[in-house]
């Protein structure tokens, strides 16, 4: 596969990552229950590819990626970034770890100070956790400004002086004054315009190459997804359903889940809009604290079988790097032992529509 | 859509511009286009190319100051909704013109229950007695797809989730039978498995109530799903209008076409490297003496910097705002698709 490269090491291995939010109730705020934001997840990011999130608003892939980082106490699970397992490590210790592991968050509204010149939020992180000179810092933050397209003469203004677009780059250069080797990128491009979100993506772009960075890039916009990472896990209602090298996924997605998500994804080419063939999906997503019983999209599933509503099927590899938590693949595991032969697959969508 | 069908909504020369303190900001520019019977008409722009502007003043729905509508023409059979007095408009708002906004949340009333603010145009615009009102109310919610109508009507808007609250916006706008909808980015909020289910309703009615409806996105995919006619915006202006399909297989202002190439897609051959459109939307400040485009477009010579290109016609319901239009020039870019 062109776009898979297993011979590199990963960078980031998650394994059972479970992230719950306690539910509260009554005078002394018992625990009556738990969002299962993130239930569950497990996935490798090798150095220098960028992993894509997908899936639908409340899925858990924020949650996850800021799990990932540490921004909460997770609930279970290990990650190591790096050849350090930062899973139970306490926040203190974690602060010295931060360089190497960065963000870029959706709103650049909200994530910069508007009471910061742009200088010194990009400065910020150096302050914080180098010993350089205050000459030595205006340099880098010069240097970080080029880096992502920033006139140098604007280091002196405020963040409401600057479009959506220049925002998200302040962002951009402060994840990346500490030279970190991995960023999460949170739906970077959500809050930007269409003719806007090509320069930030080629700039994250660039900047991979340039700094050899490894992203986990966060996004419910599957074609751009589809540009710029290397391989995809779709998320569902806290859970992997499906991994797959990028073109794999593309071309035939094996979750039905999958499947419809890119069914529904509007085709900007009117002429493919009539052919295509789409399936309309039933239904709104489970609420995370009281998802079903057995998988959790057997609710909207259009090839749901019996199997799917006691049981929630594991998630193993179906084919070499393709990973798939749904029962239909299950027997193939049985006969052909891990093999290369692919699975048989249903011919009749009975919820299928032409349109 | 047929060439012969009657025009319901002609706007002609139509400007808004916002008085604020550093200036005036020309918002909509001379923007003139038509809605014909049944058609399904998108409006595709950025923000800030002044698409929910234009809709919000035909039917006077900004707070005038800041706005103000310096000249223009908006005709609804006839009559010419900008000279109307207030209760002319009154009777247009959700009686002739529906209008379905982007944030399904905050345009729906929390504090009264769904069945209240469905009943409310039909009782206002149609005069029904409470029972009529909620047997059609009831019948609304059927139709666009909302399970146990009848018990649901009791519910408050919290109690539904983002698809089903703007199910429940497109009853209410379809509540009087109007001859107009007008949907503000109507799916924008939603995730791409509602967003589908919503354009599946939306062809699904108007193709059986067979209203005439304008579609403001900034989504080219959902444009190319489910418009007729299709009018690009950009900084205030209409600059490209065309059929659907003519739009998309060969465009002919830069613009658009430069629009077409940065979407990437899900199926089809990948980009190695997404095409850009350097540079920021203008800031309009300023009356635009010039095309809006001229500094972010690869073709631009030395007479887009003194003059605005009127729209000129290059083909069958087909205009371009650009000199190269003008000329005949193919766009380069046009060769894509």
């Amino acid at each position: 596969m062109l776009d898979a490269a297993p011979a590199k090491k990963p960078l980031v291995e998650v394994r059972g990552l479970k992230m719950h939010f306690p539910i509260t109730a009554g005078l002394f705020r018992r625990q009556v229950g738990a969002v299962k934001a993130v239930d569950g997840v497990s996935f490798d990011i090798h150095e220098g590819e960028t992993l894509g999130v997908v899936g639908e608003s409340g899925c858990g892939k924020s949650t996850c990626g800021r799990a990932v980082l540490r921004l909460y106490d997770i609930t279970e699970g290990t990650i190591r970034i790096d050849g350090r397992d930062i899973g139970q490590v306490p926040q203190a210790s974690l602060r010295q770890m931060r360089p190497t592991m960065q963000m870029v968050f959706q709103d650049p509204q909200a994530s910069l100070n508007p009471r910061m010149t742009v200088q010194s939020i990009i400065q910020e992180p150096l302050d914080e956790h180098t010993k350089m000179s205050k000459a030595e810092k205006r340099e880098k933050v010069f240097q970080l400004m080029d880096a992502v397209g920033l006139n140098r003469r604007f280091a002196g203004r405020y963040p409401h002086a600057f479009s959506g677009g220049q925002r998200q780059r302040i962002g951009i250069a402060r994840a990346l004054a500490l030279n970190p080797k991995f960023i999460v990128c949170d739906e970077p491009i959500a809050a930007l315009d269409v003719s806007i979100q090509a320069q930030v993506v080629n700039l994250l772009e660039d900047l991979q190459k340039e700094f050899g960075l490894t992203y986990l890039f966060i996004s419910h916009d599957l074609s751009m997804v589809r540009h710029i990472a290397t391989r995809v896990a779709v998320m569902y209602l806290g859970k992997i359903v499906e991994l797959s090298p990028r073109e794999a996924l593309y071309a035939e997605p094996l979750h039905p889940y999958t499947e419809a998500l890119l069914s529904a994804v509007p085709e900007p080419d009117p002429v493919l809009h009539d052919t295509a063939e789409r399936i309309i999906l039933t239904g709104d997503v489970p609420s995370p604290a009281n998802p079903p019983k057995g998988c959790n999209f057997c609710t909207r599933c259009p090839r749901v079988m019996d199997i799917c509503r006691d049981i929630d099927p594991d998630y193993r590899e179906v084919r070499p790097g393709r990973y798939v938590a749904c029962h239909l693949y299950n027997e193939t595991q049985d006969q052909t032992a891990g093999t290369t032969a692919a699975p048989v697959e249903e011919q009749e969508h009975p919820t299928r529509r032409v349109k | 859509m047929a060439e012969t069908a009657p025009t319901v909504l002609d706007v002609r020369d139509l400007k808004t511009v916002f008085r604020t303190r550093s200036g005036e900001v020309h918002a909509v520019n001379s923007v003139s286009f038509d809605l014909k019977a049944g058609e399904l008409l998108g409006v595709v722009g950025e923000s800030g190319s002044g698409k929910s502007v234009t809709m919000m003043s035909l039917l006077g729905l900004l707070p005038m100051p800041p706005a103000e509508i310096r000249s223009g023409e908006v005709l609804l059979d006839g009559v010419d909704l900008l000279k109307a007095d207030a209760r002319t408009l009154r009777a247009v708002r959700g009686g002739k013109v529906g209008f379905v906004f982007q944030d399904p949340m905050t345009s729906l009333n929390p504090t009264f229950s769904v069945g209240f603010q469905l009943r409310e145009p039909l009782r206002k615009h149609m005069g029904m007695s409470k029972k009529a009102a909620n047997d059609r109310a009831v019948e609304l919610l059927e139709l666009v797809g909302i399970p146990d109508a009848r018990e649901r009507l009791k519910d408050y808007p919290h109690q539904f989730s983002g698809g089903m609250r703007q199910r429940v916006m497109i009853a209410i706008a379809l509540a009087c039978d109007p001859k107009v909808l007008i949907a503000d980015e109507p799916t924008t909020a939603l995730d791409v498995t509602i967003q589908a289910q919503i354009l599946e309703l939306m062809a699904d009615l108007q193709s059986r109530l067979g209203m005439a409806v304008i579609w403001i996105t900034h989504d080219l995919g959902v444009i190319a799903g489910i418009a007729d006619r299709v009018l690009v915006m950009y900084g205030g202006q209409i600059v490209e209008q065309a059929p659907v399909r003519e739009l998309f297989a060969n465009p002919r202002h830069p613009y658009t076409a430069a629009l077409l190439k940065t979407v990437p897609k899900v199926s089809g051959e990948r980009e190695a490297r997404l095409t850009i459109i350097e540079g920021q939307p203008p800031m309009l400040t300023a009356h635009p003496t010039a095309c809006p485009f001229r500094d972010r477009c690869a073709h631009a010579f030395d007479r887009c910097e003194r003059e605005n290109p009127a729209r000129y016609t290059v083909g069958d319901g087909h205009d371009a705002a650009c000199f190269k239009a003008e000329s005949g020039d193919v766009m380069p870019e046009a060769a894509h698709a």
